[in-house]
């Protein structure tokens, strides 16, 4: 089941700030699909939240993308949503931006990671 | 709790039966254990990893967005033509399988059959083409370890659920199925001593009434030829018959 599951998952979606989506797709994760949907966003300070929560939702709903890179400061606007999330595919990780430095106690993941190494 | 018990009818059949299960159980309950140390055991090394990656992570993005200052400082903003360039990602992830006692942990991997780097050729001709590169192999190198931390996280929570679904199981089964049928075990246990004692105590009954009877029998033998024998009859001395003469 699994197997069947992951194999065409191959992209790497992500959502972030001009910057960083420019580095990534420098390094060849862009990609636009046969409906003309990129799985990529970029998102600035005139992009609304429910934009930002509708593509993650979407991205989330793909079946070809294995990988959500999102900025961290962008991560923290659906951190209602990320917390909740816990499917393993696809994997959503959350990356530093250049104007907002890696913050490791904010990451979902993380403070899971803290709460069984807590204990 | 003390009185759960499976509902069967106490046959020694059963006992075997019930007896052969809870062997069954206990041998589950160990593997089960056994799986649950190892998952943990793997689990414990992936959550010092991803903690490892984490950090290392904040700073090759820095790194990574410093090289992209770079370029934006020698050609000028890029964003926009390097957006529209992206049709196909050339950079793409495969899934791999590991195997860790019975679970899947998937591992991403570059996958390396696309041919890299046919799209961004010309962008920068003009102007800082190598600062463009040079940016280019920075981030490329930054998302390879991007995928490794996802592969880690991944693994992170297939393992998450995998051990508690087990560690559930490891608990009902010790606290839940094996008391149960140990219950089971010592009713039909009892319910067959029970069965035995009435038993023994039916055939001493019998034996009982048997003897009794024998007894009785044997009385009515000595006690009843007193009555009965009354004067006995002579049969020849009742009868005298006038002589027969021919």
């Amino acid at each position: 089941m699994a197997q069947a599951a992951h194999k065409d998952r191959t992209l790497i979606a992500a959502i972030g700030d001009e910057d960083t989506i420019t580095g990534l797709l420098l390094a060849g994760i862009g990609d636009i699909d046969a409906h003309q949907r990129p799985n990529f966003l970029v998102v600035d300070t005139k992009t609304t939240h429910d934009t930002i929560e509708e593509e993650f939702t979407s991205f989330t709903q793909r079946k070809d993308i294995a990988i959500i890179l999102i900025n961290q400061h962008i991560a923290d606007e659906l951190r209602g949503i990320l917390d909740e999330y816990s499917a393993a595919f696809p994997t959503v990780l959350e990356i530093p931006s250049k104007d907002h430095p890696y913050d490791p106690s904010k990451d979902s993941v993380l403070k899971r990671v803290q709460l069984i190494l807590g204990d | 709790m003390a009185a759960v018990r499976d509902n069967v009818f106490p046959t020694r059949m059963n006992l075997t039966m019930t007896k052969t299960r809870l062997k069954g159980a206990e041998t589950g309950h160990s593997l089960l254990k056994r799986k649950s140390e190892a998952l943990t055991t793997r689990f414990r090394v992936i959550v010092r990893k991803i903690e490892d990656a984490k950090l290392k992570m904040g700073k090759v993005m820095q790194n990574a967005s410093f090289s992209l200052a770079e370029v934006a400082y020698i050609t000028g903003d890029i964003s926009y033509q390097v957006r529209e360039s992206a049709k196909h990602a050339t950079f793409r992830v495969t899934a791999k399988q590991e195997n860790v006692s019975g679970v899947l942990l998937p591992a991403f991997e570059r996958d390396t059959t696309m041919g890299a780097g046919s799209q961004f050729e010309l962008t920068g001709l003009g102007r800082g083409g190598q600062q463009i590169q040079k940016a280019r192999a920075v981030y490329m190198t930054a998302v390879e370890m991007l995928v490794e931390l996802a592969s880690l996280q991944t693994a992170f929570v297939i393992l998450d659920e995998v051990i508690k679904l087990t560690n559930r199981r490891v608990n009902a089964i010790e606290y839940v199925i094996i008391p149960r049928i140990e219950n089971t075990i010592s009713y039909i246990n009892s319910e067959l001593d029970e069965q035995d004692r009435e038993e023994f105590y039916r055939l001493k009954k019998i034996q009982g009434k048997k003897k009794e009877r024998a007894a009785a029998a044997q009385r009515a033998v000595v006690a009843k030829p007193a009555p009965d024998q009354g004067p006995v009859r002579d049969i020849l001395a009742e009868q005298v018959d006038a002589d027969i003469i021919f």
